[in-house]
């Protein structure tokens, strides 16, 4: 008679509302415990660390901004894949579609230097759209075409697209009056984009895109079919649905958001492109998406969250303390989160030792 | 006879340029088989490198470093292994995290060890070492016989590997739990149990693999030590079709094209190191491509890959 036999574990179906929200506050609350003793024994005070988390990110608006530069950032990649992992399309190729993007604004911001910021902006933002949402494409032909799994290639064609910008950045597009390393010239002033209240306008599109995003998940019809193809691929068939349509756009639409991410990265933080751009922000992104649910509004705070444990590892730094320890962080708060999902999915009941053998 | 010589010593280092890679491929191919994709791989390659160094300089005892290092690539899996078999988490999300993680705990480590070397007991155990008459083949017998005992290791677990996935009955157990878990508990396997046993003998050899960087081949701390090689690994799998034998095969190759990276700057022609390095994905998606064309059944991934396992669901 082993316990295994008497722990009976029974799927969940439909915790409350509440009842969700309850169980994730209780772990992110443990997941903070856990990582102060983690602190602790790597020889720190967590309270001084945790401390230093929330000024070094907040404090300033300068600080503030950094921080607000890395949300948009992640919560624009974050948007994108969450598209496709409703469809259960498990894009983990952000990354990729991002430097894509990025590639594609610098094409239009290189090609026409001289356009009037009203209009080369929009440019570079649509085929920025356009090179993520293709370089998304290629792995779901394929796997339409040969039902080869998404994960594996999406996840290729990441490391495809970062190689090919560092061939850029040491070939053909290295800026010849850059002295010392391999850089890619600076985009001409038109080409980046203003700041609003301090902070990039991308602040802006980003909150409106969740806005837009929200209302098209939830209330249209392409929303309903992305739902359900996600749900099971047969009854979206029986429904008379075009699942090979729909899965198109919405990937066009998972990688095209990735793009934009990419091109106001590159637009208004870099003002040029780079092969260290995305900080490996498109994988941090599928991880912020799952923990928000794949809801949008979520994703903005999940998306901060993270933004502020990602700025404050540069000013721990400087005090002295290593920047690895806000990964080690990270790591410890997704373990239990992650977790915790198990109580929310599944029901644990004992059963006596005497019934059943 | 000249350029023989030249082909021997770059087939050499082409085999140790591919050492940690082939550990990890063969960890990868492991616990994939039991239906766990990790995308761990670089974060526990990463914890192995960094343990297994500091325990080396600490101890000057080549074996307890390995050991340690192994054990730090479990520690890892054991997370992973919790988090997704246990309590039935997402695989990816949980592998991605672990990377997270993984190269967060190394940072911190290698932190205290920067600017140490290997002590020279562990450096002369890893040396490499001819076996006679069979180095002296010609082409391939540096590459194979002259060689630190860490390469040939690599070779034998990869060898041991197929044997066991191939011919032993707790392979045979392993494929079915990562084809069709719930066909496998229903003959009374234990799927929880080899699950966990994989994944976990899996994170070893990624450990292993990474120690394999920092102790013997660099002999110095690096931050980030294994630039990506973890992926690189990931995609080698998947390459090698989830067997072993070929695994060995597929880091060598991975060698040779870093090598060949070196080589062509001093032939004066060169091919961008950037496209040679986009080379191992681009073949992995031909190969991915191919297998799923050609249904030939040992080449598919394990069918029940990345899906947890619920008894009462089956």
């Amino acid at each position: 008679m082993s316990i295994a036999n008497r722990v009976h574990i029974t799927k969940r179906t439909g915790a409350s509302g509440g009842a969700q929200l309850a169980s994730r506050l209780i772990a992110i609350v443990v997941a903070l415990a856990a990582s102060g003793l983690v602190m602790l024994f790597m020889g720190y005070h967590p309270l001084e660390i945790f401390g230093k988390i929330i000024t070094s990110s907040l404090s300033t608006y300068s600080r503030f901004g950094e921080t607000m530069n890395k949300t948009i950032l992640l919560t624009m990649l974050s948007l994108g894949i969450s598209v496709a992992f409703r469809m259960k399309f498990w894009n983990i190729g952000a990354e990729g579609q991002f430097y894509m993007g990025a590639f594609g604004a610098a094409l239009i911001a290189f090609g026409f230097p001289d356009l009037p910021a009203w209009l080369l902006l929009p440019l570079m933002g649509l085929c920025a759209f356009v090179f993520g949402g293709i370089w998304a494409l290629i792995p779901a032909l394929i796997k339409a075409k040969f039902t080869t799994s998404e994960t594996l290639v999406t996840l290729m064609m990441n490391y495809i697209a970062i190689s090919f910008i560092s061939y850029l950045q040491y070939g053909p597009w290295k800026d010849p009056e850059s002295l010392g390393a391999a850089k890619i010239a600076r985009f001409s002033d038109n080409a980046i984009l203003p700041k609003v209240f301090g902070i990039h306008a991308g602040w802006i599109i980003m909150l409106v895109l969740v806005v837009v995003m929200t209302i098209l998940l939830k209330y249209t019809k392409l929303g309903y079919q992305i739902d359900v193809l996600g749900e099971s691929e047969t009854t979206a068939k029986y429904a008379g649905m075009n699942t090979l349509k729909i899965m198109i756009i919405a990937v066009l639409l998972s990688g095209g958001l990735c793009g934009v991410a990419g091109f106001m990265q590159a637009s208004a933080v870099e003002k040029s492109i780079t092969d260290q751009m995305s900080g490996g922000l498109g994988f941090t992104a599928v991880i912020t998406a799952w923990l928000a649910k794949l809801k949008p509004p979520v994703i903005v705070v999940v998306s901060f969250a993270f933004s502020m444990l990602l700025q404050s590892g540069k000013a721990l730094q400087v005090m002295g303390i290593p920047s690895s320890i806000t990964e080690v962080l990270q790591g410890v708060i997704i373990f239990f989160v992650l977790g915790s999902e198990f109580f929310i999915n599944y029901k644990i009941s004992f059963r006596k030792a005497d019934k059943e053998g | 006879m000249d350029i023989l010589n030249e082909i021997s010593l770059f087939l050499q280092t082409s085999v140790q340029m591919g050492t940690h890679i082939l550990f990890a491929i063969v960890g990868g191919i492991i616990c994939e088989k039991v239906g766990n994709m990790n995308l761990g791989i670089e974060g526990m390659m990463l914890m192995g490198a960094a343990v297994g160094f500091q325990v080396a300089c600490a101890t000057a005892n080549p074996f307890l470093a390995v050991l340690s290092a192994g054990l730090a690539g479990l520690v890892g899996a054991l997370i992973y292994a919790f988090i997704t078999v246990t309590l039935r988490g997402n695989q990816v999300v949980t592998g991605l995290v672990l990377t997270i993680f993984g190269t967060g705990v190394a940072g911190f480590i290698g932190k205290s060890v920067s600017g140490n070397t290997v002590p020279a007991e562990v450096v002369d155990a890893f040396k490499p070492y001819d076996i006679p008459v069979l180095c002296d083949i010609p082409i391939i017998g540096k590459a194979l016989f002259s060689q630190s005992g860490y390469v040939q290791a690599a070779i034998v677990v990869a060898i041991l590997a197929y044997l066991y996935i191939k011919k032993t009955k707790f392979g045979l157990n392993m494929r079915a739990v990562g084809e069709n878990p719930a066909a496998a508990d229903a003959s009374g396997i234990n799927v929880t149990l080899y699950k966990y046993v994989h994944v976990l003998a899996g994170g070893f050899l990624c450990g292993v693999g990474g120690a394999y960087l920092s102790t013997v081949f660099l002999t110095t701390w690096q931050d980030n030590v294994t630039a990506g090689a973890g992926w690189i690994a990931v995609a080698l799998v998947i390459f090698s079709t989830w067997n072993p034998l070929k695994a060995i095969f597929a880091a060598y190759l991975f060698g040779m094209l870093k090598g060949l990276n070196f080589k062509m700057q001093g032939w004066g022609f060169s091919v961008p190191s950037q496209i040679l390095e986009m080379l191992p994905y681009i073949a992995t998606i031909v190969v991915l491509v191919f297998i799923t064309l050609r249904k030939k059944r040992e080449n598919q991934p394990p069918q029940a890959l990345g899906d947890p396992y619920f008894r009462e669901e089956r």
